[in-house]
């Protein structure tokens, strides 16, 4: 048995300086205000663990678990903190340490017996649509935050879609897990929109769960299981990028996948550099954008999906006064830590209304839908849409 | 020395049970604040008005227990440390923008409100709070009013002070005050301008009223290397000897550029010996013109690679490796050390040499990125705490550091502050008598010493000359 908190990397750690210019970049540090809430605190505490100057205790991992793992402060880090590794190991750490709790067990074994099988978690997903057409999902929380589901997203057949025009380029889309049973739509934008590019789309069959949402919440060993399986599937196939439109996989796989390094894009950045058609439609919306975490900070991407949003003819992107700020939705977060999601989730609502967009457009399912809840439960007529929707909608 | 039970109660009900930390380990993280200074607090209180605040303040007075307010713990000199322990009264949740007034370009804000977040909010009615401290992203223009902060465009308009109309406070025995408001001279006797600078010492400040001005039409950042930071010093003093005095006009040493660029990919020129970063704004045809006038002095000076700005997105992005540099340094040391003692313009080479000099004696990295334009230095010495012995290696040379820069006629602190750490070296630049005076104001307003005891003035009980190895950082001592 190793030694506690040997995943965390004292070099790692010893990055951070301690000047605190992260503190008011971190979504829980804004609404509580607290020091043991900030991206400093949690580095200082799991520093003082890992150098066992601080006997490790329960009562403070919940600083560890109310972390969103959003990474903005990351991105602010002048002094190049790599808080997205250390915070995964940090959880990793705790996970072996702490008292297990029921809540965190159910997730953990929800996770492993659902989303690393495709063909189960397509099967509860069809369940619960069926349970959303008898109003049942309605009675518990989580039920009333899944979105209106739709019939599932389908590979084509033969797991190849043609170009629309000639063949320039030729991707490998990551069709996911929850995707295409929450957010067809989108795949189906996405692919649309790669096709009018020019790509001939790649679907690696047999492909399973990225593993994001193991590594973010402690389970590492799930997380590289699912990677080595992933890597073999996507290396027997031809492609110039993996291109993914859910921001929290493509970070993942970014960070996480060393054997695909240079060619995992995110939807908007692979948009970006091959160009699309003109657009043959004016979109006459008022248009604002939600940074997902994972683009935003993770994978540093903030203006291709603008300059995306802006060359719609007839859409006018109006910015919130904080779109690089999380919805609160954060993965399972929503799910493990309501009450505080819920705060951070008000501060967005309130940002999101004053710009009295028709459409907020985000990049990241987890955000469309903790944002389609906020926004129900406030009756606002503002709608959710995953960029591929909105830029597909000019075509 | 924790708190008695019934006093935690006490603090309790005034504002409720989560916001009061008194668990030992929680405690420990709130030990610092950006220096390296430290040291436990014996509870947080999370006041979220003024009401709350002066009632903390008032049981606090009854049971003689030291307050010391706090922000975001942005300081570099120790301000927000509970070094005698007692009660660390956080006031981040008091982050409400009461009022802004586009007529009279004044706002009234509550203490937590986060520096650049006032100028965000500002800025749709076009005006901005000029007083931009490096950390203005997370410092909280409480903090700011109560150490008196400066920045990079404090040369042109002004430091804090000259940005504080009026305030509410909370003094010593928990009564609540405003001192001063609209007009621009402070009738009476200006107690906002002693108050404002005063450490968290003489009041816990619970609203500021700040006067906002119009955002220049025009602006205009130009970036100029040098082979040396001597010959950019010199540069700096031909600037002002021109008559001219930009908005802003900074200056970063090699081992900065090169650390700043790795992160902001701002286009610093890593060969340079130093650069200056000068800003110059007001209407497009003055702008023009000065910056004209600039890149004629600074090409005489030995100035090359000049480079303006071409888009906002440009400067920001500038400004942002400015403003990041400290942290910056991270990638070359976890730690550093920082002063910011001011010199008179014209001694800028002579002081950069002597810390140079000092630096090597120590074998210590020392990397400068300061405010130029006003001869206020922030020589960063970089080290690493897991080193043995390394500590007081830093703390000599800083004290080096900072005897040079009075020896040239300067002061001990251009904006972060006295604190800790400068504070036994106030007899450098005070007689006996200027302090006593200082410290009879301190005890009128604050009887019994619960406000923020043991900063500024010298503290004969204190067993070291200096600095940390005492308290707080014990983390790394025992590390080794």
């Amino acid at each position: 048995m190793s030694k506690p908190f040997d995943l965390l990397s004292d070099d790692d750690l010893s990055t951070c300086v301690h000047c605190g210019l992260c503190l008011d970049a971190c979504p829980t540090f804004r609404v509580t205000g607290l020091e043991t809430e900030s991206p400093r605190g949690r580095l200082y505490l799991m520093t003082q663990w890992k150098r066992g100057t601080l006997a490790f205790e329960e009562e403070q991992v919940r600083h560890i678990d109310l972390c969103l793992g959003c990474r903005t402060c990351e991105a602010v880090c002048p002094s190049g903190v790599p808080y997205g590794r250390i915070i995964e190991a940090g959880r990793a750490e705790v996970e072996r340490l702490r008292r297990p709790s029921p809540k965190r067990i159910l997730s953990k074994v929800a996770l492993r017996q659902l989303l690393a099988h495709p063909t189960r978690l397509r099967a509860a997903g069809a369940a619960a649509r069926a349970a959303q057409a008898l109003r049942l999902t309605s009675v518990v929380r989580s039920g009333r935050q899944l979105p209106k589901l739709r019939p599932q997203f389908h590979r084509p057949v033969g797991d190849v879609a043609a170009a629309i025009g000639p063949r320039k380029h030729r991707v490998a889309f990551l069709v996911g897990c929850v995707m295409p049973i929450l957010y067809p739509q989108s795949h189906q934008a996405a692919v649309k929109l790669l096709q009018l590019a020019g790509c001939e789309v790649w679907f690696p069959p047999g492909e399973r769960c990225c593993g994001a949402l193991f590594a973010h919440n402690g389970d590492l060993d799930t997380a590289e299981r699912l990677r080595d399986a992933n890597t073999s599937t996507y290396l027997a196939g031809n492609f110039e990028a993996l291109v993914v439109d859910s921001a929290g996989c493509g970070a993942h796989l970014k960070d996480f996948y060393p054997e695909l390094e240079g060619k995992v894009k995110d939807i908007t950045e692979w948009l970006a550099e091959i160009g699309l058609p003109e657009p043959k439609k004016e979109v006459k919306l008022r248009v604002t954008y939600q940074d997902a975490c994972h683009l935003a900070h993770a994978q540093r991407i903030r203006k291709p999906p603008r300059d995306l949003i802006r060359s719609l003819p007839g859409v006018e992107l109006i910015e919130m006064r904080h779109p690089e700020i999380c919805c609160g939705a954060a993965g399972l977060y929503s799910t493990l830590e309501p009450q505080m999601s819920n705060r951070i989730l008000q501060e967005k609502l309130d940002d999101l209304s004053a710009t009295r967009a028709d459409v907020v457009v985000s990049a990241n399912p987890g955000c469309q839908m903790q944002l389609e809840a906020g926004l129900r439960s406030r009756g606002s007529k503002m709608t959710v849409e995953h960029i591929t929707e909105l830029l597909a909608s000019a075509y | 020395m924790a708190l008695e039970a019934a006093v935690v109660e006490e603090l309790r009900r005034i504002v409720g049970r989560e916001s009061v930390i008194d668990s030992a380990n929680d405690l420990r993280i709130f030990e610092r604040d950006a220096s390296i200074e430290g040291a436990i607090p014996d509870a947080v209180v999370l006041a979220a008005s003024t009401e709350e605040v002066a009632r903390v303040i008032k049981v606090a007075a009854k049971h003689r227990i030291p307050v010391v307010p706090r922000g975001a713990g942005t300081g570099l000199s120790g301000g927000a440390v509970t070094i005698r322990g007692g009660i660390a009264l956080q006031v981040t949740r008091m982050r409400r923008i009461l009022e802004i007034d586009t007529v009279a370009q004044t706002a009234v804000v509550e203490p937590g409100v986060v520096n650049q977040e006032l100028s965000l909010v500002a800025a749709s009615h076009g005006l901005f709070y000029a007083p931009d401290p490096s950390s203005q992203k997370a410092c909280t223009i409480g903090g700011n009013a109560a150490e008196n902060s400066g920045g990079p465009h404090c040369l042109y308009y002004g430091v804090t002070t000259n940005h504080v109309l009026g305030m509410e406070v909370v003094l010593a025995d928990g009564s609540v005050h405003w001192v001063s408001g609209d007009a621009p001279d402070r009738i009476g006797l200006d107690l906002c301008g002693v108050l404002v600078g005063s450490e968290g010492t003489l009041c816990a400040i619970t609203k500021i009223k700040v006067r906002l001005l119009r955002i220049p039409p025009s602006v205009a950042t130009l970036l100029a290397a040098f082979p040396t930071i001597e010959t950019a010093s010199h540069a700096v003093s031909a600037i002002i000897a021109r008559g001219i005095v930009p908005a802003a006009l900074e200056m970063m040493d090699h081992m900065t550029v090169g650390a700043v660029e790795a992160h902001y990919h701002a286009g610093y020129p890593t060969d340079a010996g130093a650069v200056l970063l000068v800003e110059v704004d007001g209407i497009a045809e003055s702008t023009r013109e000065l910056m004209g006038a600039i890149r004629e002095v600074l090409e005489e000076n030995e100035g090359y690679a000049l480079r303006e700005a071409q888009t906002p997105a440009e400067r920001d992005l500038l400004w942002a490796g400015r403003k990041g540099a400290i942290g910056a340094l991270g990638r070359i040391k976890p730690n550093y050390y920082l002063h910011d003692g001011v010199v008179p313009r014209s001694r800028l080479p002579q002081v950069l040499s002597a810390v140079g000099e000092i630096g090597e004696h120590y074998k210590l990295p020392v990397a400068n990125v300061f405010h130029a334009g006003d001869g206020n230095l922030h020589p960063n010495i970089l080290f690493d705490l897991r080193d043995r012995d390394v500590l007081q290696q830093v703390e000599g040379a800083g004290e080096e550091m900072l005897r040079a820069v009075v020896e040239l006629g300067g002061a001990l602190s251009g904006e972060h502050g006295i604190g800790l750490e400068k504070s036994a070296f106030m007899p450098w630049v005070y007689s006996p008598d200027d302090l006593d005076a200082m410290q009879r104001v301190k005890r009128v307003l604050d009887v019994d010493g619960i406000l923020n005891p043991g900063k500024i003035f010298p503290d004969p009980t204190r067993e070291q000359v200096h600095l940390a190895g005492r308290t707080g950082l014990a983390i790394e001592a025992k590390w080794w």
